[in-house]
């Protein structure tokens, strides 16, 4: 009934939408700590990750098990060029774009070279990307020094506009607003950025050349496209926000190191978009808001434990994990097109719906 | 009438087996050739070595002079050269309509930027795009079915979603491999005449089928292949009552 309301009424439904995500750092600082307004920076850096891992996964059906590379290189380029380890300090409108671009360039460098394989074997591919980054990372502090190896870099500049830092607490219009706030707003408006360029690429020429080599890379070849450079593409523009989200990261936690940029990254971006409906741009945000804020949200099951049984029973990063997995698996067995899938996505997973679907197409048809 | 494919002395080998021997063909610009054989004879492995799926192992392979042998097959497509598959191949779970729209994406050019931006020049290519897939949905018969998804469709449907998807890439050639098998002798008239209707519409037409009956009827010429050589060529009466036709179809007497 509601929804029918803002179908109708689409701009008190945006102007709603607006009004919540520019209160709800407010809202979830006022109503659960200042704790989880980084929560909620990080749910939108996941956005955009998720996004970006969708454009390859979902869009082009190319299964990259090593995305997490793209990230760690856009948070270490932000780090080198504005951190006291190189002593450089560019401004982040010029590093950002620098970070994401170069992460483009090495989306193509991983592209080329898994260009015929497809599946499980391009999955471990990427897989093997991913470690390797992440093992140059850990091991570039000698004989020159670049990545600082496992303790990684530190004091990392914050974004500052002008003279403004995001650091510290701020008082904006009567208004407390700590660098969390601040960070929040950056985000949001990259994440915004972010939906908006998929949902254009998705519905484009672009985008139908990925879908037809996701579906069947032998006829979309005959049909005229080139799977090399589609897939190319494909692979660069995934990378690109993944640098994005990487400089974006680096910015805001002020400290970096390989730790941060693991296989169980890789895998938990991937987990989203699986999660939240592969190749549906609002699956895809659900998933990537859902395993930021669980994992966190169970966090306290500490301190429930501690209030009814009077002690810490079962560890709660225990805890956390296993019900963690229980939930993926009870998903794949139960909702395997994710919680929001696409109408497409939904009929490839229950064809056995397929003929009341097609009794309704014809329906169409005859209206048509 | 003027040459429009040429293949010289194509030769294939898979390790040892000798898929195609030396086959020599000309298709003429206008015509409907028909290319039959038993099972296993090569026609299908012809057809994947022009239509760049397969590297040929010697020869040569021209559209109006322009060498496709071992040209990817994108570039196959761009020179005017399409073709369907014999177990059907579509885009299952896009639109039929999407299905055709993909068949544009070689003469259309909007790329990310395009994408992004949607200026007026990339809005009136997706609006060209989507008409001309709809024209050429109803040239082949399925104006009405555009938004059923290509895998609801009714077999027969579908080679016609498949032959407007090839058109829509626009081909001077479009290759067409057992486009009626399986179908019904109604159904097999209907596609006939849309045969007929493509060739009229000025595309030439590359035939392999199994339906000795259609191509007799259909074809301006044919060609017949056997272990992967060429064994007749000529008028469709002629080449019935070749003796090396005859025993290759029903066993040397």
């Amino acid at each position: 009934m509601i929804m029918g309301f803002f179908r109708k009424h689409p701009q008190i439904a945006f102007v709603l939408l607006a009004a919540l995500l520019l209160a709800l750092p407010f809202l979830v600082g006022a109503g659960l700590g200042k704790s989880w307004v980084r929560v909620l920076d990080f749910v939108l850096l996941y956005v955009i990750l998720a996004l970006g891992l969708n454009i390859v996964v979902g869009y082009a059906g190319l299964l990259d098990l090593g995305f997490v590379a793209f990230y760690a290189l856009g948070a270490y380029v932000y780090a080198w060029l504005a951190s006291p380890h190189f002593g450089l300090h560019l401004p982040f409108w010029a590093v950002l774009p620098l970070g994401a671009a170069l992460a483009g360039v090495f989306g193509v460098l991983l592209g080329t070279p898994t260009l015929r394989l497809r599946g499980d074997y391009l999955a471990i591919v990427t897989l093997g990307f991913g470690e390797i980054i992440r093992i140059f990372m850990n091991n570039l502090n000698a004989p020159v020094n670049i990545t600082n190896g496992p303790q990684g870099i530190n004091l990392i500049d914050p974004v500052a506009f002008g003279g403004f830092a995001f650091a510290g607490t701020h008082t904006l219009l009567g208004l407390k607003v700590s660098a969390a706030h601040l960070y929040y707003y950056l985000f949001l408006a990259f994440t915004l950025a972010t939906i908006f360029v998929a949902m254009r690429l998705q519905d484009s020429r672009i985008g139908r050349a990925w879908a037809a080599i996701r579906e069947d890379e032998v006829a979309a070849a005959a049909m005229g496209i080139n799977t090399r450079n589609v897939k190319l593409l494909a692979f660069a523009m995934g990378a690109t926000f993944g640098g994005l989200a990487g400089g974006l990261f680096a910015s805001f936690q002020g400290f970096i190191s390989p730790e941060s940029f693991n296989l169980l990254e890789s895998i938990m971006i991937l987990c989203m978009i699986v999660l939240g409906g592969m190749g549906h741009i609002p699956g895809v945000i659900l998933g990537a808001v859902l395993l930021t804020v669980l994992p966190e949200a169970l966090r306290h099951i500490g301190d429930i434990q501690r209030a009814w049984l009077g002690q810490v029973v079962v560890d709660p990063a225990d805890l956390r994990m296993l019900l963690f997995g229980a939930a993926l698996v009870l998903m794949m067995l139960y909702r395997p097109e994710g919680l929001i899938p696409s109408r497409q996505r939904k009929r490839e997973f229950h064809a056995e719906d397929s003929v009341a679907e097609q009794e309704q197409a014809s329906l169409y048809d005859a209206r048509g | 009438m003027t040459a429009l494919l040429t293949v010289e002395n194509v030769t294939k080998r898979f390790g040892g087996v000798h898929a195609l021997e030396a086959v020599s063909l000309t298709v003429q610009a206008g015509e409907i050739y028909g290319l039959i054989g038993p099972n296993g004879a090569g026609k299908t492995t012809l057809f994947n070595c022009m239509t760049g799926l397969y590297t040929v192992s010697a020869g040569e392979i021209r559209l109006e002079g322009h060498p496709l042998h071992n040209r990817k097959p994108h570039q196959i497509v761009a020179r005017g050269f399409a073709r369907t598959f014999q177990n059907i191949r579509l885009f299952a779970n896009m639109t039929a309509l999407e299905n055709v729209m993909v068949g544009r994406h070689v003469r259309s050019g909007a790329g990310v930027l395009g994408a992004v931006l949607r200026g007026a020049g990339t809005r009136a290519e997706e609006a060209a795009i989507r008409e001309r897939a709809q024209q050429l949905m109803a040239f082949v018969g399925l104006g009405r079915k555009g938004r059923a998804l290509a895998s609801h469709l009714a077999y027969g449907d579908q080679r016609r979603l498949e032959i407007a998807r090839a058109l829509a890439t626009e081909p001077r050639l479009l290759a067409l491999d057992e486009p009626v098998a399986g179908m019904n002798p109604t159904e097999r008239r209907q596609m006939g005449e849309l045969f007929q209707r493509l060739r009229d519409a000025g595309v030439t037409l590359l035939l392999i089928e199994h339906d000795v009956k259609l191509v007799m009827g259909l074809c301006d010429r044919v060609a017949v292949l056997d272990y992967g050589r060429k064994i007749a060529e000529g008028g469709a009466l002629q080449v019935q009552q070749d003796p090396a036709v005859i025993a290759a179809y029903l066993g040397a007497a």
